[in-house]
């Protein structure tokens, strides 16, 4: 197998193992975002599988790439991959949106390993990105830095602001997601507030913009190469996804942006996922 | 000697930035009202302007400390702390990170502007957010103290630096510590509480009361936060009387923070010198400080109020 085959197979299964994290721990819960998380989770785990520079023995390893989830609501997609790739234990897997422990309903750098920016409030992922970029820039370091957007984040203006940023330093180390699953906590994005020409808008703003299927794990690594080897500026990989992905009764259905699976639904999810 | 506390920030940016190769400088399109063009002469790979885009350059600052350099994020006061206080909150205190935030034309100082340019919430703004130490030199000797403990310090911090010429009238000898306030003057019949340029005002203030029989002590709080709570009660134990003069609404600014200390600890009379629940208007520094009631004489009266009060 070469070096992509081996990547896809791993990001196959981390993907699965996953979603039942993120099912498991939003039905412990009764409570989290799943239908965003789902969405996300392919992205997410092709990134940790093949493109992520990381070390879950020294999290904060002066070498790391970085990852921003800056949709924060997709915390348990974090913190399921980060227990893929050890940084958490599997039996924290009790511990999301609980008093004690270290997986928050929304990220924490300061109790989560491999966290390095809390998020929750939308829209500043991709400043922060910038900032270490353009840090990373001054140290002479290839670290990239890495942005999962939503689709409904988009509409914070400061989004845009760093769009201009990225774009005015000629960033190739900033490589922003956008999860376009179409669905936010009102209600279909076209119908609360379009994004218009979503990949125009990116295009127009001096990015080199690619659209993909955002569960297609084959184009997604290409995309991620494709943005790895991009030396002009930032890359923006507009991911089309549906929400809710991976679980039939949650999937394209806007109920399930925030609600937790009951009993009866947590089995019937993970029977889906086995 | 007058000298604008921007001028002292900009010149003690770069002597920072001669020792530290890991100081960074963030502007929003004001480096020549802040001074920040300095650092950008000086070292320009290590300067870097985002525009006029207060939302971003809040965040921007907190990815720099992510990958370990110390950022010095600079705007107009209100601008900054209005428009990027999320991001302050969230990436920059939430995320503990190594930001420094300097607002700039604070309280009356940049004057002529008139009341949308004229930050009297930023202390306010600042001092609700947990773990965020909030400073105010009193003036350029002090701010070249402040801008390198900020730096010697890991945690974010908040300064005020004004636009206009004030007194000198710390030392250089004069210690600096963050959170420690430092006693200008001892007395023992009321106690006046001041940041920023209105130490000097309340220096003039304790010379006035002098003649009038009455013995000022002087606290420079030139850290709002964390209070010097040692030093405050025990100078409101000893007098049974303080005033409070800040640059900035009497309305949740450092008079606020040190009433709240008293009120809980020691309630003695207490009198607020600052702007009241006003915008402002166009006129020169001098005009809007009388306007506002940020003098020495206001200071003199509330003083021998918060005196009658005591004795009431």
């Amino acid at each position: 197998m070469d070096k992509k085959e081996q990547v896809l197979a791993a990001a196959a299964r981390t993907a699965k193992n996953m979603r039942r994290s993120i099912i498991t721990m939003t039905h412990l819960a009764r409570g989290g975002h799943p239908g965003g998380c789902l969405s996300a989770t392919d992205l997410i785990a092709v990134l940790y599988e093949g493109f992520m520079r990381v070390d879950p023995q020294n999290p904060r390893r002066k070498d790391r790439d970085f990852f921003f989830l800056s949709k924060g609501h997709a915390a348990p997609a974090l913190y399921a991959v980060l227990m893929e790739k050890g940084f958490l234990s599997p039996e924290e897997i009790t511990d999301f949106r609980a008093k004690t422990g270290r997986l928050p309903a929304y990220p924490s750098c300061e109790l989560t390993p491999g966290v390095d920016i809390a998020s929750g409030s939308l829209g500043q992922g991709l400043s922060v990105a910038n900032g270490v970029a353009l840090a990373a820039r001054l140290n002479g370091t290839d670290q990239r830095a890495y942005v999962m957007l939503g689709d409904g984040e988009l509409h914070e203006g400061q989004v845009w602001e760093a769009m201009m940023t990225a774009a005015h330093f000629r960033l190739p180390n900033v490589c922003a997601v956008v999860d376009y699953n179409k669905l936010q906590l009102d209600g279909p994005l076209d119908e609360v507030k379009t994004l218009g020409d979503l990949r125009g808008k990116w295009d127009s703003f001096g990015w080199h913009t690619l659209e993909i299927d955002g569960h297609d794990l084959d184009a997604i690594y290409d995309a991620f190469a494709a943005a790895r080897d991009w030396s002009e500026g930032p890359t923006a990989l507009i991911a089309n996804t549906v929400k809710g992905k991976g679980v039939s009764f949650m999937e394209d259905e806007v109920g399930w942006h925030a609600a937790a699976p009951n009993d009866e639904e947590y089995a019937s999810a993970m029977k889906e996922l086995s | 000697m007058k000298i604008a506390p921007r001028e002292a920030y900009g010149r003690a940016l770069v002597e920072l930035g001669r020792e530290n190769s890991e100081i960074v400088v963030l502007d929003a399109d004001v480096a020549k009202a802040s001074m920040t063009v300095l650092f950008k002469e000086a070292f320009p790979d290590r300067f870097f302007d985002l525009g006029i885009a207060e939302s971003d350059i809040m965040a921007t600052g907190a990815g720099f400390a992510v990958a370990g350099k110390i950022p010095f994020v600079n705007a107009y006061a209100n601008f900054l702390l209005g428009n990027g206080w999320e991001q302050l909150r969230l990436s920059v205190c939430y995320s503990n990170q190594n930001v420094k935030v300097v607002g700039h034309n604070i309280g009356a100082s940049s004057a002529k502007d008139g009341p949308t340019h004229l930050p009297l919430e930023d202390i306010a703004l600042a001092r609700v957010i947990p773990g965020l130490t909030v400073l105010e030199p009193a003036d350029a000797a002090e701010m070249k103290k402040a801008v390198r403990a900020l730096a010697a310090f890991a945690g974010p911090a908040y300064m005020r630096v004004g636009r206009m010429p004030v007194p000198v009238v710390t030392k250089e000898s004069d210690p600096f510590v963050l959170g420690r306030a430092n006693i200008c003057r001892a007395g023992r019949d009321v106690t006046i509480v001041a940041c920023g340029c209105m130490v000097a005002k309340a220096l003039e203030a304790a010379e006035l009361l002098s003649a009038l029989g009455i013995e000022a002590e002087v606290i420079n709080l030139h850290t709002i936060k964390p209070l010097d709570e040692d030093c405050l009660l025990a100078s409101a134990r000893k007098t049974g009387a303080v005033v409070t003069a800040e640059e900035h609404s009497v309305r949740a600014g450092m008079g606020s923070a040190v009433a709240e200390l008293l009120a809980e600890n020691c309630p003695v009379p207490m009198r607020l010198v600052g702007s009241r629940d006003v915008f402002g208007i166009c006129a020169s520094y001098e005009e809007i400080q009388e306007y506002f009631g940020m003098t020495s004489a206001k200071i003199v009266e509330e003083a021998q109020n918060a005196r009658k009060m005591r004795f009431a």
